[in-house]
Parts: C-alpha cells; sequence; structure tokens
C-alpha cells in the first residue's frame, strides 16, 4: 500500500491524490512533499555512514554540509562510527543511518514502511519522538508496522489491513 | 525543481558512482583484464602474419571492447537495486532520466575509458603504425559513450531477472552493431588508405542519437522492472 501511496506501484483502481492533485500528474514535485523508506533502506556498504546520509540527501536537492551530517548521526545515537564503512555497521545501525535522512528531508509526508524491524528499544524510542516532533510540526507519517509505535501526541488514525 | 540543484544531484550521482567503483576496484580491473586477454589472444593463435595482424586488428579491438563492456552492463543498476537505493532514486524530486544519464556517465567512466586508454598499448600488438593508433584511440573515444548509452536500456530492462547476464547479450549486442561497423570501418579504412571521415561522422551522429533517446528509455525501463 505505501509503495502505491508513493507511486512506485500504479494502483488497480482509483487514484493517490496529493493536496487534490493526482501523484502522477505531479511527477517528480510530489517527492519535495513526500519521503518513503522501504524496508530495503538504501545504505551502501561500501560508503560511510556520513557519505550515505549526504549522498541520499543529495539525490533529494538536498546538500548538507559534513558537519551537519556528523551531528544528525551523533543525535541518531551513532556517535564514533560515522566514519566507518557501513557494512561494518549491524542491522539496527545501518537502519539508524537510513533513518537519519528524516531528521534532515524537511518533508511533509513520511511515508514509513517496517522502519521498526532490527531496532533496539532505545532506536525504537528515538524513531518515536522523531515522528512526534515531525507531527508536532504538522507533518503527516504513514507507518507501516507490527510492533505498536506508542506515539503520545499527534492524532492518530489506524487502518487495519486484511491481507 | 531549479537547474542548480538538478545539476548538483547529477553530480553527486557521478562522484557516488566513482567512489563505489573506486571501493570495488576488483570489477573494473576484471573487465580490463577481459579486454587485454581477448585480444591477446588473437595474435597468439593466428602467428606472426603481420599483414593479416594488422587487417583484422580493428575489428578486433572493437569486438573486444564490446565483449568486456557487456561485462559491466549487468553491475550498472544491480547494485542499486538490491540495496533499495535504486527505489530512492526513483523517489526523487529529479527528473529520473538525469539519475540515469549520471549513471551513464559514470558507467563510461569506469567501465569504458579504461579500456580506451589501452587499446593503443593492445594495438602495438598487431603492428598498426602510429596513426592508426591514435585514430583507434579517437573511434573508441567517439563509440564507448553509446555502448553506455545503449547498454542502460538493455540493464534497466533486465534488471531484477534470472539469467540476465544473457539476456542482456541478446538485448544489446545486436543494437551495437551500427557502432562496430563504423568505428572499426574508420580504423580499417586508414589502414587502407582512405580516408576515415565519413565513418566518424557517422559514429558521432550514432552518438548524438543514443544520447538523446537512450536516458529516457532507460528511465521508461526502470519504472517498468521496479513495479
Amino acid at each position: 500500500m505505501l509503495r502505491i501511496l508513493c507511486g512506485l506501484l500504479a494502483p488497480a483502481e482509483g487514484e493517490v491524490r496529493w493536496q487534490s492533485a493526482n501523484i502522477h500528474s505531479l511527477g517528480e514535485d510530489y517527492f519535495n512533499f513526500a519521503t518513503y523508506l522501504g524496508h530495503r533502506h538504501g545504505i551502501k556498504d561500501e560508503l560511510t555512514g556520513i557519505e550515505n546520509l549526504r549522498i541520499a540527501n543529495a539525490l533529494n536537492g538536498l546538500e548538507i554540509s559534513e558537519e551537519r551530517a556528523l551531528s544528525v548521526l551523533r543525535t541518531m545515537g551513532l556517535g564514533g562510527r560515522e566514519n566507518l564503512p557501513a557494512r561494518l555497521l549491524s542491522e539496527g545501525q545501518r537502519r539508524r543511518v537510513a533513518l537519519a535522512r528524516l531528521v534532515v528531508c524537511g518533508t511533509t509526508l513520511w511515508l514509513l514502511d517496517e522502519v521498526l524491524t532490527s531496532l533496539d528499544k532505545a532506536a525504537v524510542a528515538l524513531i518515536r519522538s522523531l515522528i512526534e516532533e515531525h507531527l508536532a510540526k504538522g507533518g503527516i507519517a504513514m507507518v507501516a508496522t507490527h510492533q505498536e509505535l506508542e506515539l503520545k501526541s499527534g492524532s492518530i488514525q489506524r487502518l487495519e489491513l486484511a491481507t | 525543481m531549479s537547474a542548480p540543484s538538478s545539476l548538483s544531484m547529477f553530480r553527486w550521482i557521478v562522484w557516488r558512482d566513482l567512489i563505489l567503483a573506486w571501493r570495488r576496484r576488483a570489477n573494473v580491473l576484471s573487465t580490463v583484464f577481459f579486454f587485454v586477454i581477448v585480444v591477446s589472444l588473437f595474435p597468439l593463435g593466428i602467428g606472426p602474419e603481420t599483414q593479416l595482424l594488422r587487417l583484422i586488428a580493428p575489428g578486433v579491438v572493437w569486438v573486444a571492447a564490446l565483449l568486456a563492456s557487456m561485462l559491466s552492463l549487468g553491475r550498472m543498476f544491480e547494485n542499486d537495486y538490491q540495496d533499495g537505493t535504486l527505489e530512492q532514486m526513483l523517489l526523487t524530486p529529479q527528473p529520473l532520466y538525469l539519475v540515469v544519464l549520471g549513471k551513464i556517465v559514470a558507467h563510461w567512466l569506469v567501465a569504458e575509458i579504461p579500456l580506451v586508454l589501452i587499446a593503443p598499448l593492445l594495438g602495438m600488438q598487431f603492428g598498426l603504425s602510429r596513426d592508426t593508433l591514435l585514430l583507434l584511440f579517437v573511434t573508441l573515444l567517439l563509440g564507448t559513450p553509446v555502448l553506455s548509452l545503449i547498454g542502460s536500456v538493455g540493464a534497466a530492462l533486465t534488471l531484477g531477472l534470472r539469467g540476465s547476464g544473457v539476456l542482456i547479450s541478446i538485448l544489446v549486442l545486436p543494437l551495437y552493431i551500427p557502432v562496430l561497423i563504423f568505428g572499426a570501418g574508420a580504423v580499417e579504412a586508414s589502414i587502407m588508405g582512405s580516408s576515415p571521415q565519413s565513418h566518424l561522422y557517422l559514429l558521432g551522429a550514432v552518438g548524438l542519437l543514443s544520447l538523446t533517446f537512450a536516458p529516457w528509455a532507460a528511465a521508461a525501463g526502470l519504472r517498468i522492472s521496479l513495479e
């Protein structure tokens, strides 16, 4: 479903609209508003955390300095590991690198697919506070998850999808 | 999105692929070695008949270059597809053909330029004169971008399929024929003593044509492959 919402898949019927415009007619512009993070997180094994973060953001037309990338990775709890190639990081740590994108991206709509897998409790708490902060700023987060994400603030709508 | 940010994204893509290639040097080297070995087998197999070797040299070097670039084409999108980066690239606020063009440029720099640089050295095994070696270098320089461009379409269409390596050859090699004819033809013409100019013009025309259409076609192919 999240893949339909971000336009990777065409819906079998109906259409996806963002601010009353079909996302297919919006084309690339849609992604100035939306960020999708799938379970394949797109972290390159050969690149360091900093490089991964800077390049992922540059693809979204957002250039960040090395210092900014460094400080974001520190808030994600990766202090001291910023310059290690990602293949030396654990799965949870890589996921943190991928999630660091959310801190910088500045889009309104977050589409998060199974982001909580292979994260420990501290990281889950971190994600929760990220999402809460995002909601407080008026953003929307759409999260597909098997685990409970106990958000304290914001209005929550729960969709139970039968498979 | 404004033009400067598209341009900077383009630079980042090329830069990223160059870093990745540098950190996986073995891949690049294996392509170069393949090229060197294939070309070197011909003088060994045919024996020291200078006249014959000189005649077949352009064709041999060109065919070897085509085959060597087949080796690296499969990797053009495969790694990014496996780890989800390609998905992210489809979801950027930038036009996809620019992303694809960035990857094509990087592929050319990483996989084709080494072949172009080493080709004159290999040509010496065939007893080619200095002018002919220079011409061989120029035709490869003009022709190899086409290999990356057309190859990207094949790589995009066969992405994620089983046995894509063979499929890509069947798809792409026939499309390489014009490049082979004009590229090798130019060098042959100069060996025969006529002017290679018309061949070079045609090679350039093929290049411009594929530069116009290949990135679009590859981008469309990627969208289909990722659905």
